[in-house]
């Protein structure tokens, strides 16, 4: 087994903030919480499954530090916590510069393209596909 | 930023990942310097030091290829497909997999060029096996990897709702 760390792993605690968000329930939960704290019942409503169900993933949302719950002994709502988000969406950013920063490398690639090669004419539909498709 | 373009992700579907960004040149270029290993090794780097250096690229229907990224400490990460459809200059289909398979399994990228006007839209489609394979890859943490980061971001903004 090769070792990983040509992946640059993010800080455990963002590898729970990862698998936590890698669940479509868990996402929606989220969103459901955007706009203010709701009980457990509250946050099961719209869903189709069973509150003990919802109750797993609020835990695993919990121990990732996205949600928390409030002292209310009998209440005990859930609300989100936004700083792992924020730290998880800031370090992903990193991830679309990288991106976007080979899309710039190539837009000076084709520059340079573009100077050296006069601009093709190929206005007519599917007509400068000849050289494909000898397969 | 000013007007220049950037790249966007989203997430079409449970198994899909899109990239899109314009380029300010005739869609032939475009298509040519994502299919000729001399350009691609001039463009195509990953995140964090890593550097094309080796890229192989037989573009034919069944042809393969190879990408390898190299790091300052030697550490080297492959990919390799197959390539499915070509036809220049509009669409190109592939098969890809990582050496460490944090993909959960093939994926196929279909790679789509738009004319709009003299500038062109790119567009990445990146299908996995299924949902599962996606999910597995997020949990997986491939992310933080080769693809850029790109897919597990779309994920993350998704699921933030641009609320941040």
């Amino acid at each position: 087994m090769k070792a990983v760390d040509y992946r640059q792993l993010p800080p455990s605690r963002l590898d729970a903030t990862f698998a936590a968000l890698a669940n479509p329930t868990r996402r929606a939960i989220l969103s459901r919480l955007a706009t203010g704290e709701l009980s457990v019942t509250e946050v099961a409503q719209p869903f189709a499954m069973s509150q003990p169900a919802i109750s797993v993933h609020l835990k695993v949302l919990e121990r990732a530090g996205l949600v928390s719950r409030g002292r209310d002994a009998q209440r005990r709502p859930v609300r989100v916590e936004r700083k792992p988000l924020e730290v998880a969406t800031a370090w992903l950013e990193g991830y679309r510069d990288a991106l976007e920063r080979n899309f710039r490398r190539l837009d000076a690639v084709l520059e340079e393209m573009k100077s050296v090669e006069p601009a093709p004419q190929h206005r007519g539909p599917g007509r400068s596909t000849r050289r494909r498709s000898q397969s | 930023m000013t007007n220049v373009a950037t790249v966007t992700v989203t997430t079409p579907s449970d198994r899909e990942v899109e990239v899109a960004r314009m380029f300010n040149a005739p869609r032939s270029l475009v298509f040519k310097a994502l299919t000729t290993p001399d350009l691609l090794l001039r463009w195509m780097h990953g995140p964090n030091g890593w550097t094309l250096t080796v890229c192989e690229v037989d573009l034919r229907v069944g042809g393969a290829f190879r990408y390898v990224w190299r790091k300052a400490n030697g550490r080297e990460m492959g990919t390799s497909g197959v390539f499915r459809e070509i036809a220049p200059p509009r669409r190109l289909v592939n098969t890809e997999v990582f050496d460490e398979d944090w993909t959960g399994g093939e994926t196929v990228v279909t790679t789509t060029l738009t004319e709009r006007g003299a500038a062109t839209l790119l567009t990445v489609m990146v299908l996995y096996v299924s949902k599962a394979a996606r999910d597995a890859a997020l949990e997986t943490n491939f992310v933080a990897g080769m693809e850029l980061g790109y897919n597990v971001l779309a994920d993350v903004l998704a699921a933030v709702g641009g609320e941040l």
